[in-house]
């Protein structure tokens, strides 16, 4: 069974578990280092990037997320979680884990009472994906190898560096679950064909 | 087509605070403080519980300035308090832009007969319950995150452990109950029907439950999340300890790791004394905030 993590800090935990249960994979709730071990694929859900900025150094969880994606395990970072894998943050000196080759600014749809919910056609997954923006970060620029996957109102806010998935929104609040798919599907791909690696040598 | 304050993004919002510590804080230099603790959110106001209680007299929203003060200062979101029923409050806060509103019974109540509709503002809310019949009458009006009062301002963690277990050991038996039973419950509780049909379905609350009133300690915080609590409000428990950045800190820990023992034990050494506490039996009703609400 596919194993997918969910960092498990801070934030909208239960949900991701629930979507990836609801997929037939395995969830596994991260919360310390062991926990990363035999991961398909990770989930950095939303939160308070700062909080889980804070959390992640003060249990030492930053090099080992960064390793674990040498190795080329996939990861999906939904608003906060897209906040933590870019590589550059508008307004900030430092990043994060600075995985994904995207440059993001926080809080960039406005405060809480800006937050919105809408159907966004996403071309590579499918239409009326039902997006809600919270205090939602958005993508400003991309680096050369990202494929842009969908923008609102000219923004981006999906897009995929190779093993590097990242959303402004938060599919996980909805009973839709095609962003996750296409995210498990990135995660199966990318067992099979380290499992093909395997066989030939 | 775009669609802003609905439930899911009220709710939402919520959501993302779960496992987290949301702080009082009375000015900027505090927030920052709470910020770099890692706090969730701030709450902020013009004095906190307990020396609203020392105060007396009539407490009222804080001044809307320092409320921008606290918002220009950090990039976590702030909430704010607004009276029981006063509408008014309620909409100049929505109208300066804070994340989240508290109809609080820390405030001086404006109306003892009905609370806001809440359903009626773009701006989220939280309030205060201490069992199901409270918690779902305030969703019935549009809450969108509870938190169960404890008594506000004490440092003394006994009713909010009572608040948090009456209300998870009634939504437990809701959960048990078959639904033919349920309309008679809801009676009882004073609770909407439609809610205990929810809350049946999804065998929980429909909103993010924090715990409140008398958090003073990391063990406290611990011990909420331990009852089942998603999150921990402090007000009084940081500010008026003796060594403000250490308990934050400590504090937020603990809250993460509230089964993790041997690191309680870790980061409760040498932190200073805790706010003083009052005995809640040494407070007549009259002076117990949990009583404020309908």
């Amino acid at each position: 069974m596919t194993k997918i993590g969910v960092l498990a800090l801070q934030g909208a935990v239960r949900e991701h578990i629930c979507q990836i249960e609801s997929l037939d994979c395995e969830a596994i709730a991260v919360k310390t280092i062991e926990d990363l071990n035999c991961l398909d694929g990770l989930i950095l859900p939303g939160g308070e990037s700062t909080t889980m900025r804070k959390l992640l150094d003060r249990y030492h969880l930053l090099e080992p997320i960064q390793t674990l994606a040498q190795q080329g395990i996939p990861m999906f970072g939904t608003c906060a979680g897209l906040i933590l894998l870019a590589k550059e943050i508008t307004g900030l000196k430092i990043h994060h884990l600075g995985l994904m080759d995207v440059i993001v600014e926080r809080n960039s749809f406005g405060r809480q009472k800006d937050s919105f919910e809408v159907e966004l056609p996403i071309p590579s997954i499918g239409n009326d994906i039902p997006a809600v923006f919270i205090r939602a970060p958005h993508i400003v620029s991309v680096g050369d190898n990202v494929e842009i996957l969908a923008t609102y109102e000219k923004r981006i806010v999906l897009a995929k560096d190779g093993q590097f998935l990242g959303c402004s929104f938060h599919p996980e609040l909805t009973k839709d679950v095609r962003v996750l798919q296409y995210f498990i599907d990135m995660v199966n791909d990318f067992t099979k064909t380290s499992l093909t690696k395997i066989n030939t040598k | 087509m775009i669609q802003v304050g609905t439930d899911r993004v009220k709710r939402g919002m919520a959501e993302m605070q779960k496992g987290g510590v949301i702080m009082d804080v009375i000015n900027a230099e505090q927030a920052k403080i709470a910020e770099a603790a890692g706090a969730v959110a701030v709450m902020a106001l013009e004095k906190v519980p307990s020396d609203i209680r020392k105060a007396g007299g009539v407490a009222r929203m804080a001044d809307p300035r320092i409320v921008e003060e606290v918002m220009d200062a950090v990039t976590i979101p702030v909430m704010a308090k607004a009276r029981i029923g006063h509408i008014v409050e309620a909409r100049v806060l929505e109208s300066i832009g804070v994340d989240y509103i508290d109809e609080s019974e820390v405030l001086t109540p404006a109306d003892e007969e009905f609370h806001l509709l809440k359903s009626d503002f773009i701006v989220p809310f939280v309030c205060g319950c201490r069992d199901l019949g409270e918690a779902t009458r305030r969703i019935g009006e549009g809450a969108s995150m509870l938190r169960t009062k404890g008594e506000p301002g004490t440092g003394n963690i006994v009713e909010a452990v009572r608040h948090i277990r009456k209300v998870n050991a009634q939504v437990r038996r809701v959960v048990g109950m078959s639904v033919d039973e349920l309309m008679t419950e809801a009676k009882n509780l004073g609770a909407p029907f439609e809610l205990l049909l929810e809350i049946k379905r999804l065998g929980r609350l429909p909103v993010v439950n924090f715990a409140a009133g008398g958090v003073a300690t990391p063990a406290d915080a611990a011990l909420m999340m331990e009852l089942g609590a998603d999150g921990v409000f402090v007000g009084s428990g940081i500010f008026k300890s003796e060594n403000p950045e250490k308990f934050a800190r400590a504090i937020v820990e603990a809250t993460t790791h509230y089964r993790d023992y041997k690191l309680i034990a870790e980061i409760s050494k040498e932190l200073g004394t805790p706010m003083k506490g009052i005995d809640i039996a040494t407070l007549d009703v009259s002076e117990r905030m949990q009583e404020r609400g309908w």
